[in-house]
Parts: structure tokens; C-alpha cells; sequence
């Protein structure tokens, strides 16, 4: 390995970082308090203002006032700064690695000015139960923001109030519902198609409105199997429910296939673009045959994932769904901006209010930027770094794309460590365990893996062609060990903070919880 | 010229459609034949030779004496150079194991052999990993990786190795305790390695484990079943694992090997053989069939629930069969699909096309059977 002090560079190519992650060996911030410690200490109020305003709490309803004060951790404001400065460098985060191992996530950068703007007062001061009247900026900005949206999809009108991907393929199925009970279908029609490469939300999410799911495999080419949805739909047929491309980054080209044989079955048809980065500009889902779409504004539109929100699931239907969306809608007379509550058959609310407004903004503010040519050349740019990637990672040792073999993926690839695995004994997230040795990492796949071994990149269009080559050379780097020095990879990680983590309680429904009450009451104990 | 040596193990199978769960020992093939059962091996041995044929691939053929071989040689039409000898009627393991022994020293490029785990083992134990050797499905019990998916695969990948379009593999070589197996316990051994032509989509593979951590996709899938059983209906569980677990937390008590009819939530009989089936569908209840993918192999009708029969099958319907398996087992198919053997071409050809698993509580996968 070349010294990286003395050369970064060989021919252009960079040479592998010697990196060492940050371990500041502190426990949680809660054991960090010492009673006594405090924060700076705030002027008292003038005398005049007490007399003034009086008990300022008084207002305050009784059943809103806490008994106790809260359990927080007593420390000073530097020490505070200095714990949390210390946790984000024991973490690789986006801001720290090339970032194309979350392939589905589409971790591009977001560039930091439009947090600046979303940090302005004009923004962080603005209430979402303020007067229309006072708000129209921010209402401007979310009228235009759906009009880019209806454009870039050919849908006719989106709702920007789901809170994240998930919420919004839950507004599509509810959708989906409400328009076969308007039809008298609804109690009949109770069976959601989707195929095993979508998002596993497009099931958990059509299961959690009250569908059957039926999930269809590839076919032998990998491709969503059309004779499996010719067989799948029915009387029964609610809707389908679909990725394209799917997350093995294959693209559907059938597709129009697809929504025919749904729509002449009786279903609607809805369009899971979570990730749609490699097709802005190029495909829409309105041509593509589909009644329904989402965007998540945290990939596509490059506001930032904030570890399960706050974000953006734009959702977008065809003109005789609209009156199922959920309310209000933003409305537009020519001199002033409305929030339109007059939907009778609307499915109702999704999630408070209008949507997650910052959000909104970084979007807008990015789209703006780049405008429908640069909108265009984010999607091209994400799908060339895509291929070179996948050029470059296919000519390592032990790894392969499995699937439409010899054909190009969109903007990420599913790659299968299994002649590798077979080959050294090692799997495939032990390789991305490793890889954090060298200062990224990947993740691997949704389970269960229908791809065996896998993982999955995707390198957007933020990445520089001299990153992508640093980290296919970490990747060859640490294949290479896997056959030279297996018992290296097996007992990685050696430069992170902490060691390998016990995954078996994520697996075992009896030991966890995804709620404190949950636990309580899974446990037996009360506290 | 290669030379292909073929060995049939002419009892093998005797045990399955009356619900013995094996032949092995003499006692037992002596019931089974009581009971009405009809050797299969030899004309399963007759089928793969047949595809053999079909494939217009010059080879030669060494076969050992009458039932052990000729016969099928015969029944396909193909003059097979016949050696050795049988030493006892009905044939032994020894008889198996000499034959093998006899093929090697002949010079033969493969030993295609008729049979079940019993034969693979036998197989094992004359030949090792010294040549290459492939199975013709003709047993009860088919837990070894050896054996082609049906006779005809096994000729066309036989086929296929003389055209040298195969890689070569060591195989497992499994066997389960009879004994066991007929009490209700499995443990399957290994029992060593047989050298096999390997074509992905046409071995059997070894059979899974069925991890305990699916005990909650067992309670799922119980619980969507749950709403589709109907009072008066009889409903036939096919055994293993996955449909017992599923039996059970619906509050029946199923056997975990036996073919069971169940109906209005209670056993009604357990452990069923074609006949006994036949009877309970001769009474014009209506029925469904409840079957769960072999673990690794996806076979869903022909091995190890040889009871639920061609005419039962035709009896119940197609649209009456409700498969169930955890998810993980369909993926752990890698793509294959599920396929059945059930001895009936055309109730073969009735199943293949896509058919609904259960694989919870309101989800469903939609999977080939080819």
C-alpha cells in the first residue's frame, strides 16, 4: 500500500487512506450530568416587565403542567458541544464518507445553503395554525413546489403532507381504497399487487391499510414477471402497488404492460418513486400508465434523511383521484393563496397540517437552482456515475450483478458477493464491516435476500469520478483479504469506534420494542 | 464412446403410496407389497434412459442383471451390455454395493442409480467421490442432494455431462432414521459425499433446516389460515415442519411426517395412506390439501407426501391446494421453481403454472411450479 502522506495519487487513481475512526470512550449524555452543573444563566426580568405581565404561567391549563421537573442531565453548555461533537465523529455519516454504500437511500449531497434558508427566521418563526392570510409566502412556495412536481410526473394534483415514504405509500393504498368503495368495490376488490424487488414499505404499507398482498417474483431474466401478474390479478384486484426501477436498479421495461393488465382487471395503479434519480426528466409516471405516484423530497429532491424525519412523501394522483386526497390542498386564485379544506370524500388527514414545511423549501430551493435541464442532467449524471461504478466494481474478484446479464442498471445495483462467499467463506456484510476500516461502508439489502450475498450500491450524481475510483479500490482492497487473509475480514472491524454488534436481539420479536409502553408491557414490568 | 453404468434398486419406493414412510428391511417391503404397493424404480430407471435417448447423445450402457437394470434397459429399448450377478431376490444392500464396485472396475464414466437415500448410501459406500454418480427419484425418502428433481432430469443431465456442459460437485448424502422417521422424529445424517453432475435448476438440494426462529411466521401464516377454514371441510395437512407448526397453533395436533385429514378443527385421522384419503374423499365432503415446499428443493407433491396421490390431488383440485411457507424458504430457492413429481404426467401438467403461497398473516407470494 502506497504511503498516502508522501502520494494521494498514483496515475490519477487515489491511493487506499490509512483511516481510524474517533473513540472518545464516553458513556450516554444522561450519565454525563453532574448534579450542580449547569448551562449559562439568563438575565433576570426587569422589574417593570414582572409587574407587567405578571405570572406568565397562569394561562397555562393545569392538566398541561408537569408535577416534576424533567429528568434531564445537569451539565454545562461546553460540555454539551463537546458530547455531541465527539458522537458525530464516531459515526460515518453522509457528511463524512463517499456515501454510495445506502444504495435506495440516494445519499447525495445537499448542499448547505438551503439549510441556511430553511434556518431563516421568515421560516423558523412561522406557525402552522397562522391566518392564510399571513403565510402566503410559504404557501406560494408550496403551490409552485406541486406545480414542478405535477410536471415532472404528468400527474394532476400531489398532496405534500405525508411525513416520509412510507406515510405516503399508506396515503396511495388509503387512495386506492377510498376510489373502489366510491365505486361499491370496495369490500370485493381487497388484494394489492407488488413484486419482491419493490420497496418492502409497497407491501408493509398496503398490508397496514387492510390489503392482502400478493407478491410476485422475477422472472428468469430478473425482470417483474408478467405471466405472475397475469395469473395474480382478479375481480379482487385493488391495485398495484410498484418500483421501477427496482432496487435491483433493473428497469422495468414492460411496464406499460403492467398498468394495462391492472386497469383492464379493474385496479389502479401507483407508482413508488421514493427514489425516482435516475429517471428526472426521462420517464414519467403519467406516460407510464399509473394513477398514482410519490416522491420522497429526502432523496430525490436532496433534503437531507433525518433518521425517520421529518420529511416529504409527495404524493400525486390523476384527475379523478383528486377528490380523494387528503386536505386541505393548496389552492391558487390568481391574487392570493388558500388552504382548500372541501374535499367530502377525502381520505381525510395523513399527518397534521400541510406538510413538513422547511422541507419544502430545501426542495423548492434546489429545484430552482437547477432547473429543468439541470433536473435532467442530475438523473443522466447519477446513471453514468451508476454504470462506471458498476464497470469498475464488476472486474473485482468474487462479486457479480445477477440478473439481465450484460445489461445496464439505472441508478443502482444490487451486487451479489456469493462466488466470494463460496470461494473464501466470507459474506457479504462482513466485506462492508471491513470497508469501515477504510472509511465507508455498505449496506447490504432488505430481507430476506433474494439476491444472495448482497449489496447495494448507489452513487448518485454528487460523487466526483476520483471518489467512486477510492472507493471501488476499497472495495477490491478488501475482497483481495478475503482471499489472501480471510481471518482479517472475519475479525473486522480494527479501526472503529466499537467492534462487531450482537444482531440477534433485532431478530427475536420477544426482545424488543418500538415503544417504551411496548417494552413495558412485553417485559411485565411497570415503572 | 463414454459408458454410462446404470444399477436400479428395484424395492426402492415400495413404502410410499401406502404410507410406510420407507422400505427399508425385509418386513416392511413384505406390508407394503401386502398392502398393494408396486415397485416404481424400475420404470422410473426406464423414464430417465428414455430422456436419455431423446437427447441424441452417443453413449454406452453397462446395466447389472434383470430388476437390478436390464429390464429397464429393455423397457427403453437400449441394448445394455448386462454384468455381474444378483445374490438375493428380493435384492440386498450388498447386491447394490457389489454392482457399484463392478461399474467402477468396467471403467464406466457415470453409475445413474434408481433409488432412494438408502441407495444413495449404498452408493456412497462402493464408490466414494472415485467416479461420478447421479440419482433417478424412486425412493419414499429423498433428503440427499444426489438425486435429479424427476427421472427425466436426471436424463437430461446426464445428457448434458456427456456433452460436457456440467461442472462436477461432491453432493450430500443424507439419510433418515426409518425407525425415527415412522415415530415422528426426524434426524437426517450425513453420510457422506457422492461426485454429481451439477445443472442449477435440476438437483435436489439438500434439504434445510427450518429455523426456530419462524415460530412467529408459523403463528402468521396459522392465523390467515385460520380465516379460511370452513366447519365440515376436510382439510389434508401434508407433513413437515412448516405445516405442523401452522397445525399447531391452530390447536390441532398433526403429526410432523404424516399426511393427517383434519376437519372442524380435530384430527380425524392421523397418518394417512391414498386409501385411507381416497375413503374420506369418496364420502363427498368438500376438501382442501395444505402443503408446505420441501426446504432447499421446493418439491411440493412426490417426495415424502407420496399418500396425498395423483387422484387425490385431482379429487380435492387445484384450486383447493393452499401452500404455505415462510418467505425465507421460497427465497432460499434462489429462483427455482417449485415442481412436482407425482408419478401422474398429467396432474403434473395440471399443477405447473403460479400458485399462491401463504407466507403470513395477509401476504401472499405468487410462485411458478415448473
Amino acid at each position: 500500500m502506497k504511503d498516502i502522506r508522501v502520494e494521494r495519487f498514483t496515475n490519477g487513481k487515489p491511493n487506499l487512506r490509512r483511516f481510524h475512526q474517533a473513540s472518545w470512550d464516553e458513556p450516554v449524555i444522561f450519565e454525563l450530568g453532574q448534579p450542580g452543573q449547569r448551562g449559562i444563566l439568563v438575565p433576570e426580568v426587569e422589574e417593570g416587565i414582572r409587574t407587567r405581565v405578571g405570572d406568565a404561567l397562569a394561562d397555562l391549563p393545569e392538566g398541561l403542567r408537569r408535577k416534576d421537573p424533567p429528568k434531564l442531565p445537569e451539565m454545562a453548555q461546553p460540555a454539551v458541544l463537546r458530547h455531541y461533537d465527539h458522537l458525530s465523529q464516531e459515526n460515518l455519516g453522509v457528511d463524512f464518507n463517499i456515501d454510495v454504500g445506502q444504495g435506495t437511500c440516494t445519499m447525495k449531497y445537499s448542499p448547505k445553503v438551503n439549510d441556511q434558508l430553511a434556518r431563516m427566521p421568515e421560516m423558523t418563526e412561522l406557525h402552522p395554525l397562522q391566518d392564510e392570510s399571513t403565510v402566503q409566502g410559504i404557501l406560494e412556495i408550496m403551490y409552485r413546489f406541486e406545480q414542478i412536481l405535477k410536471e415532472i410526473s404528468g400527474m394532476d394534483r400531489f398532496t405534500l403532507q405525508p411525513g416520509a415514504g412510507s406515510a405516503a405509500i399508506y396515503t396511495n393504498a388509503s387512495i386506492i381504497r377510498a376510489y373502489h368503495d366510491s365505486c361499491r368495490k370496495g369490500d370485493q376488490r381487497d388484494e394489492v399487487i407488488t413484486t419482491i424487488f419493490s420497496h418492502p414499505s409497497d407491501a408493509a404499507c398496503a398490508k397496514v391499510a387492510g390489503y392482502k398482498v400478493i407478491t410476485l417474483y422475477p422472472d428468469a431474466d430478473g425482470y417483474p414477471d408478467l405471466e405472475a401478474l397475469k395469473a395474480a390479478v382478479s375481480e379482487r384486484t385493488a391495485g398495484l402497488l410498484i418500483t421501477n426501477p427496482e432496487d435491483t436498479g433493473i428497469f422495468n421495461p414492460r411496464i406499460a404492460e403492467f398498468t394495462q393488465i391492472v386497469h383492464a382487471a379493474g385496479g389502479l395503479c401507483s407508482y413508488d418513486q421514493a427514489n425516482a434519480n435516475g429517471l428526472l426528466g426521462i420517464t414519467r409516471a403519467r406516460e407510464a400508465g399509473f394513477d398514482l405516484c410519490h416522491f420522497n423530497l429526502h432523496k430525490t429532491f436532496s433534503t437531507p434523511h433525518g433518521c425517520g424525519g421529518p420529511a416529504v412523501g409527495a404524493t400525486g394522483v390523476t384527475r379523478e383521484l383528486v377528490r380523494f386526497l387528503p386536505v386541505p390542498l393548496v389552492e391558487y386564485d390568481g391574487k392570493k393563496y388558500s388552504l382548500n379544506y372541501d374535499l367530502p370524500e377525502s381520505i381525510g388527514k395523513i399527518r397534521p397540517f400541510y406538510g413538513v414545511a422547511p422541507v419544502i423549501l430545501k426542495a423548492y430551493a434546489w429545484v430552482m437552482a437547477l432547473g429543468a435541464e439541470g433536473l435532467r442532467e442530475v438523473a443522466e449524471v447519477a446513471v453514468l456515475n451508476n454504470n462506471y461504478l458498476m464497470k469498475k466494481v464488476l472486474s473485482i474478484r468474487g462479486v457479480s450483478a445477477p440478473y439481465a446479464a450484460g445489461r445496464r442498471r439505472v441508478e443502482q445495483v444490487r451486487y451479489s458477493w456469493q462466488k466470494l462467499y463460496e470461494e473464501t467463506g466470507i459474506h457479504s456484510d462482513e466485506i462492508g464491516v471491513r470497508s469501515a476500516d477504510y472509511g465507508v461502508h455498505f449496506w447490504t439489502s432488505h430481507h430476506p435476500y433474494v439476491v444472495p450475498e448482497p449489496c447495494t450500491l448507489e452513487p448518485t450524481e454528487s460523487y466526483s469520478i476520483e471518489e467512486l475510483d477510492e472507493y471501488a479500490a476499497i472495495l477490491e482492497q478488501v475482497a483481495g483479504e478475503a482471499y489472501s487473509d480471510p481471518d482479517l475480514v472475519r475479525s473486522a472491524p480494527h479501526n472503529s469506534t466499537i467492534h462487531k454488534i450482537d444482531h440477534r436481539p433485532f431478530d427475536d420479536p420477544q426482545q424488543w420494542a418500538i415503544t417504551w409502553r411496548a417494552y413495558l408491557r412485553k417485559t411485565g414490568e411497570s415503572r | 464412446m463414454k459408458r454410462i453404468g446404470l444399477i436400479v434398486n428395484p424395492i426402492a419406493g415400495l413404502g410410499g403410496r401406502v404410507g410406510l414412510k420407507g422400505s427399508d428391511g425385509e418386513e416392511l417391503q413384505r406390508k407394503a407389497i401386502q398392502l398393494g404397493a408396486v415397485p416404481m424404480a424400475l420404470e422410473r430407471a426406464g423414464e430417465a434412459l428414455k430422456a436419455l435417448l431423446a437427447a441424441h447423445v452417443d453413449f454406452e450402457l453397462t446395466t447389472s442383471p434383470g430388476s437390478m437394470g436390464e429390464k429397464s434397459a429393455l423397457q427403453a429399448g437400449i441394448a445394455a451390455e448386462v454384468i455381474g450377478s444378483i445374490a438375493s431376490v428380493p435384492t440386498s444392500a450388498e447386491d447394490t454395493i457389489r454392482a457399484a464396485g463392478e461399474m467402477v472396475q468396467r471403467g464406466v464414466d457415470l453409475i445413474l442409480f434408481a433409488g432412494g437415500d438408502g441407495t444413495a448410501r449404498d452408493l456412497c459406500k462402493a464408490i466414494g467421490l472415485e467416479i461420478p454418480a447421479l440419482g433417478i427419484p424412486a425412493g419414499v425418502k429423498i433428503q440427499s442432494a444426489v438425486f435429479a428433481t424427476t427421472p427425466r432430469h436426471a436424463g437430461e443431465v446426464t445428457a448434458a455431462h456427456l456433452r460436457g456442459e456440467t461442472e462436477l460437485r461432491p453432493a450430500e448424502v443424507m439419510d433418515l432414521d426409518e425407525q425415527a422417521f415412522r415415530a415422528g422424529r426426524v434426524s437426517a445424517n450425513l453420510y457422506g459425499y457422492l461426485k454429481i453432475p451439477y445443472l442449477q435448476r435440476y438437483i435436489q438440494g439438500v434439504k434445510a433446516a427450518t429455523p426456530m426462529s419462524e415460530s412467529g411466521v408459523h403463528t402468521a401464516i396459522a392465523k390467515e389460515l385460520s380465516g379460511r377454514l370452513k366447519p365440515g371441510w376436510l382439510y389434508i395437512f401434508g407433513p413437515g415442519t412448516t405445516t405442523q407448526a401452522v397445525a399447531v397453533a391452530l390447536g390441532i395436533e398433526k403429526t410432523l411426517l404424516g399426511v393427517d385429514a383434519v376437519m372442524d378443527g380435530k384430527v380425524v385421522a392421523a397418518d394417512c395412506s391414498e386409501a385411507d384419503l381416497l375413503n374420506y374423499l369418496s364420502g363427498g365432503c368438500r376438501s382442501e390439501i395444505i402443503v408446505t415446499p420441501i426446504g432447499g428443493q421446493g418439491c411440493l407433491f412426490g417426495r415424502g407426501n407420496q399418500p396425498i396421490s395423483p387422484e387425490v390431488i385431482r379429487k380435492v383440485g387445484r384450486a383447493h391446494i393452499r401452500v404455505v411457507s415462510s418467505p425465507e424458504k421460497i427465497q432460499a430457492l434462489q429462483g427455482s421453481p417449485f415442481w412436482v413429481d407425482t408419478g401422474d404426467p398429467l396432474v403434473d401438467d395440471m399443477l405447473n403454472g403460479y400458485i399462491e403461497v401463504i407466507t403470513g398473516y395477509r401476504e401472499y407470494i405468487l410462485y411458478r411450479v415448473a
